[in-house]
């Protein structure tokens, strides 16, 4: 760590870490109530449960986000951050706002919920992933607000790279696209067609800006290779990444009130979408092969070639085999839209995420690398998460293929319960997949206090 | 890649590349607005307010949590685009759509997935019908393929 002021993503990342804890348990009981209906009925209904996954995990990432950005402006931007004091008091506002928001799920219902938060004022709230309310989402902007400041002083005062004029950019973007949230129509498709400005040009498009720099950032540190060369890489990645994913968008238009053109613009650009993934993966594997340091973190150097790979599979091919409308007209909104998320969320944003904490936190103590001891903990933790994240998927492909045919393409189309009950073994075979993903998460947590004999300091 | 592509052409391919697809998203976005009022059945919306109160209990409940609505959502339980044409269409539809809400358990269905008692109110009921009477009816180009959703 060559700044003290980086040393504010610490507790980021570890906040980030124990909401992921939260979110796969809220996983597993949600993977429960998949087979066994009334599992902690009526304490913790499904939607409850729901909202507590999404939720967790879409806080956890941007706080690792935030994280990797308080972590990485100041090397890049070889300065002092602006204000460490704001980025502390930052964290804990969030942390606040987003524990008081669980409790808030969690401990009355959630039309409760709405009327003492002041829904009726400006109703935001019962969308999905928007579920927050209304004043948590204000709060959210404040502190997205607060950040940015902070971050564009420090990147404006110090030396400009494409790096942190990518993340800068992602960032922005971020923030900008999330007041879509605070449009609500009464009308069902225009609600629906904005509802997506955030959500689908938020991880289709300005995350992905934030992840190929992180990305980048990592391979940069760890391969030692030259930054010009990087930083092609990373304009090439994002330009594919949005000159496929904003028209992209159109891929959610085809069934929710929407003309009909979108069927094929969107067809065609969302088709290119794993292009810029499979870009990232050869990137990733060309800078490691051709790296011109042998770094002592090989955990880091692991995560960083995972995120490639497993952006491509969930993100990439996961997306495209239910992107075309006359595929996607059978597949939307069946278990298959289920197996990519889970995949794509953790292939690109999950594992990025890890990718610069494996990498920045020995930094934060001290050390180049963690013991070899502790690094091999770690990449136990990689690999028992990674598989089980693929058997989830494919057990809820599964799952997703029989139902469209059993609802969807049978002569005989059966109702949506009894094709449930039908598929249930592939919910119990995604559940177990979902328990070894614990112990993959565990074992990775335990890393964190693995001793052994520590690399000198970097 | 090749030595011939600088960085710097990356660069302005990238901001140059971003800003059109922006710019024709933004075309196709202001198009697709143009088109919408054909196929989202916003006189309905305008000649019946308890749409709009239906849409509010919709979402003050959260049943986007469980069910899909035009097949985004939850999918844990049915597709309720369709839900009124499914239970019988118009009066009926919408009476059986309500009837469902009104008995569901408190303590759910011992083994099975289980709809929460939302205690609504019979103005609440019929305000939630006419807006899922309202979503049938809005044109997804015969999306879903069958009345199972």
């Amino acid at each position: 760590m060559q700044y003290q002021s980086q040393a504010v993503a610490k507790p980021y990342f570890i906040a980030a870490l124990g909401l992921f804890v939260a979110q796969v348990l809220f996983g597993l009981i949600m993977g429960l109530q998949y087979v066994v209906g009334d599992f902690l009925f009526p304490h913790i209904p499904f939607n409850v449960a729901r909202m507590v996954h999404t939720n967790a995990l879409i806080v956890w990432l941007l706080m690792g986000f935030m994280g990797a950005t308080y972590y990485l402006v100041p090397e890049e931007s070889e300065s002092e951050l602006h204000s460490p004091k704001l980025a502390l008091a930052l964290f804990w506002i969030f942390l606040v706002a987003a524990a008081l928001t669980v409790v808030g799920y969690l401990a009355v219902p959630y039309a409760t919920l709405a009327q003492i938060t002041g829904n009726d004022l400006l109703p935001t709230i019962g969308r999905e992933f928007l579920e927050q309310p209304t004043i948590t989402k204000v709060g959210i902007v404040v502190v997205a607000l607060g950040f940015l400041y902070n971050i564009t002083r420090t990147v404006l005062k110090g030396r400009k790279t494409a790096i942190s004029s990518v993340l800068l950019l992602g960032l922005w973007g971020l923030a900008l696209f999330f007041l879509f949230s605070f449009y609500n129509p009464h009308n069902l498709v225009k609600d629906k067609f904005y509802w997506w400005f955030v959500v689908h040009l938020w991880v289709e498009g300005v995350w992905e800006l934030i992840l190929a720099a992180i990305l980048g950032f990592v391979l940069i540190k760890i391969t030692g290779v030259d930054r010009e060369v990087i930083d092609k890489w990373i304009y090439v990645i994002i330009t594919l990444a949005l000159v496929t994913g904003i028209i992209g968008t159109g891929h959610h238009f085809y069934w929710i009130g929407t003309p009909e053109f979108w069927q094929l613009w969107g067809g065609v650009f969302s088709a290119l979408e794993p292009v810029p993934f499979f870009a990232m993966t050869l990137f990733a594997f060309n800078m490691v092969n051709r790296r011109r340091r042998e770094h002592p973190n090989k955990a880091a150097t692991l995560w960083a070639l995972g995120t490639g790979v497993m952006a491509f599979l969930g993100a990439g091919v996961w997306g495209f085999l239910h992107t075309l409308a006359p595929v996607n007209y059978y597949t939307h909104g069946t278990q298959v839209t289920a197996a990519h998320g889970h995949m794509a969320f953790y292939g690109a944003y999950v594992m990025v995420v890890l990718t610069i904490i494996s990498y920045a936190m020995p930094q934060m103590r001290g050390r180049a690398a963690n013991s070899n001891a502790s690094q091999v903990v770690e990449m136990w933790g990689f690999w028992l998460m990674t598989v089980a994240m693929v058997f989830i998927t494919l057990f809820l492909t599964g799952a997703g293929i029989l139902q469209v045919w059993l609802q969807r393409v049978s002569a005989t189309p059966s109702p949506f319960m009894v094709v449930q009950e039908q598929v249930a073994l592939f919910y119990w075979m995604r559940e177990w997949a979902g328990v070894v993903f614990l112990a993959g998460l565990l074992a990775y947590l335990a890393s964190f206090f693995v001793k052994g004999r520590e690399n000198a300091v970097a | 890649m090749s030595a011939s592509f600088s960085t710097s052409s990356a660069r302005n391919v990238f901001y140059g590349g971003t800003a059109f697809f922006v710019l024709l998203f933004a075309a196709l976005a202001f198009q697709s607005e143009s088109e919408t009022p054909k196929r989202d059945r916003r006189e309905m919306l305008a000649a019946n307010p308890q749409i709009a109160a239906g849409k509010r209990i919709w979402e003050d409940n959260n049943c986007i949590g469980c069910h899909s609505l035009l097949g985004e959502g939850a999918y844990f339980a049915p597709e309720l685009g369709n839900v009124v044409d499914r239970f019988g269409g118009g009066e009926e539809g919408k009476a059986a759509v309500k009837a469902f809400i009104q008995s569901r358990p408190p303590e759910g269905i011992s083994g099975r997935r289980s709809m929460p008692q939302f205690n609504l109110g019979e103005k609440q009921l019929n305000e939630i019908a006419d807006f899922l009477e309202y979503a049938s009816k809005i044109d997804t180009a015969k999306w879903p393929p069958n009345i199972q959703g």
